[in-house]
């Protein structure tokens, strides 16, 4: 199981946290067409390389933080805090 | 004891010899067990396959093809030959496991006899059996597969497994060690040693009984030394009889410790910083005819016979050796009486070519043809390292054909290292002066990598952790020694001996194409048995090669995989934890027989025996039921509307203080997700219900969207869910009822209308929270009542209400209710699929709104006027009442809906459903077609609208005055942790009064006062609070701040970022929050304060012992570094959220533990089971709380 260095609370295991995917910007409601939004709802790069991507620290501070992963060797080189 | 008993007895011990330097036995003592029904003794120390050698038993087991005798091979825990059945326990290591008296011990899978095994005769059909023998024989015809399974079933190679076998008790427990070592060998003991020195936590894991690997045989003296050494260093955690299962990420390592009285098994889940494999070496078995015939041991196996054991592996002796071991062995077997009669020295040529014998060696043939008399050949031909764990964290071995074997490839990365025989070779001072080097440095990455960490977490004290000083010590390399490269002889024998699978095998798989090792293995199933390798992937590699004209460099290795040996399902499972929640009327519903509806974690009553009549009490009377589980989120700051309008479809801008609003929550694709009221009780202040399922996932959708959309707005959101005791008063008679009880609060119809939200004390309990909205159809109030106070009201409800003929309900007859009225129940009525325009939800959505959450999507389904429809459903027979799920479909069969809810309506006496349809089919009056699981088509109606009863909303109108106050019983305050049977009063609160003086206590610390604060983690508050995030502190007295300024139990604990809770004496919260408002009030900021005192339950632990209890439950760091007096941390406890604060008291150590109110039994009642094996007890409340 990985560590996942929680920017707040430090390094914890991976369990104790969700995952919520690569980082996807919400396109503007007012003027997003139907691709744009779809896009935005189910197209994600999926790739074997470094991510960006979000999670919540749901068994811990509560808070949601960014991390770039390497979906091969799961190192991880930034965590920031959201706030 | 029978005559055939005694014989047998006295008969042990014939090849037992007298007192060897290194043996583990005790002789003074002698234990009996039966083996295959006659008894054998043996003394303790003795493995089951050690006494029955002792014995003069040579053949132990049946091969799992041809069933031929199998004895003891390497007299280790890897014997492939020595698995027996123990009692009702099968596939016991028998050259492994200790006797103990009375064991019961069978050979496996032999029939009629071990002696006689009728499947022998497999051996000579050896042709059907062949590599490959399933993919070949079993393939066709698919429809006897069934049938194959029956014969296959029977040529499976296992003990048998007692359907009856008690629930045992398994253990898990996390460690933190800086090194673990793998392997409890001189180089993994000097490596422990060296980083124990250097400040390193150690845990070296040892498989076999004892430290030492094969100095025990080899050199006792220099052994014991060594073990001196490990136990008199401070900082070395020895295990015994464990082995390290495998090794994942971020060196997340699993450890089997085996060594524990009364538990079969524990799982060790370690996360070490560095890893230091010390495994050794494993002795290769030699490949030529009859290699498995009783009587063939490997060069270690005789001397662990002799020297552990005091064990004569036989009579006669023939000696192969190619190495230090085969020499060794022959000194061994003489200074034993064994005659040596030949010594074939491989370095100078020499060979063997077969045995022959069957149920034991009668003779070696050797190279020369020459047949040598003997009942016993040793082979030392080679060695096995077995890299598995180097191979787990990336490593790829490299063949080395000068030593004959694989060597590490140096790919492992920084936190993995070897030592010992898998890194090279050497003299035991060299090998040991390597480990030491190698363990010093493990020490000094260990303490880097816990520099890092400490420098991330917040908990650790004041002070900034020491930076380890020390230079990276370049790794000497160990030399590799020359060793001959032997594994198959002139003949062809057995490769792998668990799955019977021999070097003629493997050439007939290459013939047939599978030219690599990686099919060949899986083709022959050569190293997939229980073995996994350890023995035999280098020969099985380099009969490959032989048989591929390559060599063994090119041909590589099969990859080694977890785990490194087996384990129990049990062990892996280990403790079981699987929290539930109650509400605090759980007691109650339980006294009255309420049958349980387990959702989710919770559990709650789904009826209390006839929910027709609950449902009929409700139309009629009065009826309430705990809707506890109900979400909960308490919403303040200027910028909640902002946020409601953003996650309901519907608008909120406008809703008036004292107002309550339904809403409906769509995903970013329009899928309806959650629903509920929101009620404004205060300029800022919302309270927000979710759906009881929901209620986590909305918590969660909030935060996010707060958090990562929109972090500039000013809202606090906290979780009441279990703060309160929700409990619905529905029926024509609510207001009467709830008008006895209630003061503060005008329930007149004009004053508190349909819709609206009030506070007010219900039965003596202040700050109770009203609604009138009603999910039944009926005029109801919802009540949330502090939670522990739930019970309180409850009874004064049903006490109050009995002329009113007040019934309790439960889910089922709500489910009735709601559907008699229509209202949907989101995941019932609606899916994965469903947006808001699909489930009636029109008049809600608020497409004039700028954003919303889904609001594309929706505007776009909007537009197309497609997809399905949720539609009020009558069956035009009223006595059938569809099932959920029932599909609608069209005269031609085609789907086209399905029922989402149906029930019997007990108030109009037939049948009703709510069902999803095309929007072809919603018109009212369509008839549908239902086509039922048994077959058979109804025809069904749609209805005008939703609402079966009442469908224009007259009853929950229903006029009327309610009587006025009774006279009621003083509220008590009860905790969600039973008291026990001897209680006292504090506060309001009913308390333990039962004292503990044990060395370890749990006590229920529930009636603290709690109030929870938010603000800005950085700003004024939290240096007015005096507390950062990840400590706790005692409010320093004097500074005229404090919330309560007469006492001294007031403790501040930074549980969060921009989060804190402040706990005081029981019953002190109104005033501790009126201090703590006014603390939040001077520093301007943007800050909340709220009462969690009924939110919350409250554990206290204390004594010396009680980290090593929360190591059972909990994944954190214990030590005083990480977390030590005064450390806050939120984690998994037991699989719940908690909250865990070290509070030390007069140096003992202690911790304060609180977790959702619902869930405090649970919790308690975990941490009292991981306490038992520590003498744990229960203290009752303390007099006066020093915190």
């Amino acid at each position: 199981m990985i560590q996942l260095p929680c920017p707040w609370c430090g390094p914890r295991n991976a369990t104790e946290f969700h995952h919520r995917g690569e980082v996807t910007p919400r396109p503007e409601v007012a003027s997003v067409t139907p691709e744009e939004w779809r896009r935005y709802l189910y197209f994600r790069r999926n790739a074997c390389d470094w991510v960006e991507e979000s999670w919540y620290h749901a068994a811990g501070c509560r808070r949601f933080f960014k991390v770039r992963r390497h979906t091969s060797t799961n190192e991880i080189v930034q965590a920031g805090r959201v706030q | 004891m029978s005559q055939q008993d005694t014989h047998a007895a006295r008969g042990t011990g014939r090849m037992r010899l007298g007192p060897q330097r290194g043996e583990v036995i005790d002789r003074t003592r002698t234990l009996s067990f039966a083996w295959n029904g006659r008894t054998f003794s043996a003394h303790p120390g003795d493995t089951i396959i050690s006494a029955l050698a002792a014995a003069g038993e040579s053949c132990f087991s049946r091969s799992f093809k041809y069933h031929r005798p199998r004895g003891l091979l390497t007299a280790s825990f890897h014997d492939p030959g020595c698995m027996v059945q123990v009692d009702d326990e099968p596939n016991v290591r028998g050259a492994h496991r200790l006797v103990e008296q009375g064991m019961r011990v069978s050979s496996q899978d032999t029939w009629p006899s071990l002696r006689f095994d009728v499947k022998a005769t497999n051996r000579y059909v050896g042709r059907f059996l062949s590599a490959g023998f399933y993919y070949k024989t079993f393939m066709k015809p698919e429809f006897l597969w069934p049938a194959y399974q029956k014969v296959l079933r029977r040529f499976v190679h296992a003990g048998a497994i007692s359907p009856n076998t008690p629930h045992e008790y398994y253990d898990k427990r996390y460690a933190h060690p800086d090194v673990l070592i793998a392997g409890g060998g001189p180089a993994g003991m000097a490596a422990a040693v060296a980083a124990a020195r250097a400040g390193a936590r150690v845990l070296l894991v040892e498989e076999e009984h004892q430290l030492g690997g094969h100095l025990r045989w080899a050199d006792p003296a220099a052994l014991v030394d060594l073990v001196a050494e490990v136990h008199a260093t401070e900082g070395i955690e020895v295990l015994t009889n464990s082995a390290v299962l495998g090794r994942y990420d971020d060196n997340w390592i699993a450890v089997v410790q085996r060594n524990l009285p009364g538990i079969p098994e524990r799982l060790i889940k370690a996360r070490a910083r560095t890893l230091i494999v010390a495994g050794g070496l494993i002795e290769r078995p030699y490949v030529f005819a009859g290699n498995d015939t009783p009587g063939v041991m490997l060069s270690t196996a005789a001397r662990r016979l002799i020297n552990l054991y005091a064990v004569k592996p036989g009579n006669r002796a023939v000696v192969l050796t190619a190495n230090d071991s085969g020499d060794a062995a022959v000194s061994d077997l003489q200074r034993a009486g064994v005659e040596v009669v030949h010594v074939a020295d491989a370095r100078a040529g020499g060979d063997i070519l077969r045995v022959h014998g069957r149920q034991r060696v009668t003779a070696v043939e050797l190279a020369d043809g020459r047949r040598i008399k003997a009942d016993l050949l040793v082979t030392a031909t080679g060695w096995t390292a077995p890299t598995s764990l180097l191979n787990m964290a990336g490593d790829v071995p490299v063949y080395n054909p000068r030593a004959a074997r694989f060597l590490p490839g140096g790919k492992a990365g920084g936190s993995v290292l070897a030592v010992g025989g898998i890194a090279g070779d050497g003299t035991l001072d060299q090998l040991c002066e390597h480990a030491a080097t190698v363990g010093a440095e493990a020490a000094r990455r260990a303490a880097t990598r816990r520099y890092i960490q400490l420098q991330a977490v917040p908990t650790r004290n004041g002070h900034a952790p020491a930076e380890p000083s020390g230079e990276e010590t370049t790794i000497p390399e160990l030399p590799v020694a020359e060793h001959p490269e032997l594994c198959r002889g002139k003949t062809h024998g057995i490769v792998d001996y668990s799955e019977d699978v021999s070097s003629k095998d493997l050439f007939m798989a290459v013939r047939e194409g599978y030219d690599s090792a990686e099919l060949a293995k899986r083709y022959t199933t050569a190293t997939m048995g229980p073995l996994q390798g350890k023995l035999e992937t280098i020969n099985a590699i380099a009969v490959i090669a032989e048989a591929t004209s390559r060599t063994i460099a090119e041909t590589g290795t099969t990859t080694w995989r977890p785990m490194y040996v087996p384990v129990t399902l049990g062990a892996l499972a280990g403790r079981i934890f699987e929290p539930v929640r109650h509400s605090p009327m759980q007691p109650w519903h339980v006294k009255n027989n309420a049958k349980p509806l387990i959702a989710g974690q919770w559990i709650r009553p789904d009826h209390y025996g006839d929910p027709a009549a609950e449902v009929r009490a409700v139309r009629n009377g009065v009826g309430i039921i705990d809707v506890t589980p109900i979400g909960k989120l308490d919403l303040r700051g200027p910028d909640v509307p902002k946020l409601l309008n953003l996650l309901y479809v519907n608008k909120w801008s406008n809703l008036g203080i004292g107002r309550v609003r339904y809403g409906v929550m769509c995903a970013e694709d329009g899928v309806v997700f959650d629903d509920g009221v929101t009620g404004r009780l205060g300029a800022d202040h919302y309270l927000m219900s979710t759906t009881s399922s929901g209620a986590a996932a909305v918590w969660e959708w909030v935060e996010n969207w707060l958090q990562t959309e929109h972090p500039e707005w000013q809202v606090h959101v906290t979780p009441m869910t279990t703060a309160y005791a929700s409990i619905n008063v529905a029926g024509p008679q609510s207001r009467e009822l709830v008008g006895r009880l209630t003061e503060g609060v005008d329930l007149s119809p004009e004053s508190f209308g349909y819709m609206n939200v009030r506070t007010g004390r219900v039965a003596g309990v202040d700050d109770c929270v009203l609604w009138r909205i009603g999910f039944t159809g009926e005029l109801s109030y919802e009540l949330h009542v502090p939670a522990s106070y739930g019970l309180h009201v409850w009874e004064a409800l049903l006490e109050h209400g009995k002329d009113l003929g007040v019934q309790p309900f439960g889910m089922e007859a709500q489910r009735i209710l709601r559907l008699e009225k229509g209202h949907l129940i989101v995941g019932q009525d609606t899916d994965g699929l469903t947006k808001a325009y699909s489930a009636g939800l029109d008049w809600a959505v608020k497409l004039d709104k700028d954003d919303f959450v889904g609001k594309p999507e929706l505007a776009w389904q909007k537009e197309r006027g497609d997809g399905i429809r949720l539609v009020g459903v009558q069956p035009v027979d009223g006595r059938i009442v569809p099932p959920e799920a029932s599909q609608i479909i069209t005269s031609r069969g085609k789907i086209v809906g399905r029922i989402t809810s149906s029930r019997m309506s007990p108030t109009l006496n037939r049948s009703i459903c709510l069902a999803q349809v095309d929007a072809a089919l919603a018109a009212p009056g369509t008839d549908v077609t239902v086509r039922l699981p048994d077959g058979r088509d109804i025809t069904a109606r749609v209805m005008p609208q939703l609402a079966h009863v009442d469908p224009e909303g007259k009853r929950q109108e229903i006029d009327g005055r309610a009587s006025g106050l009774r006279p009621h019983a003083a509220p008590v305050a009860r905790s969600p942790i039973s008291p026990g049977d001897a209680v006292t009063r504090i506060a309001d609160w009913t308390v333990n009064a039962r004292p503990s003086h044990a060395a370890l206590t749990i006590a229920d610390y529930t009636p603290l006062a709690k109030i929870g604060v938010r603000g800005r983690h950085d700003g004024a508050l939290a240096g007015a609070l005096g507390t950062r995030f990840g400590r706790a502190q005692r409010l320093a007295s004097g500074n005229g701040r404090r919330g309560d300024s007469d006492s001294d139990s007031n403790l501040v604990i930074g549980s969060g970022p921009g989060e804190w809770l402040v706990l005081g004496d029981p019953g002190s919260q109104d005033k501790l929050l009126t201090g703590v408002r006014s603390v939040a009030e001077e520093t301007g900021e943007f800050a909340s304060a709220i009462d969690l005192t009924h939110g919350r339950a409250m554990i206290r632990l204390a004594g010396e012992r009680c980290a090593d209890l929360l190591a059972k439950v909990c994944g954190i760091d214990l030590s005083d570094e990480f977390t030590p007096d005064g450390a806050a941390f939120r984690t998994s406890v037991a699989k719940l959220v908690t909250d865990v604060v070290r509070i030390d008291q007069d140096g003992v150590r202690g911790y304060i533990l609180h977790c959702e109110r619902s869930s405090g039994q649970y919790l308690f009642d975990s941490l009292l089971d991981a306490g038992a094996g520590f003498g744990i007890e229960i203290d009752g409340f303390p007099t006066s709380v020093a915190l």
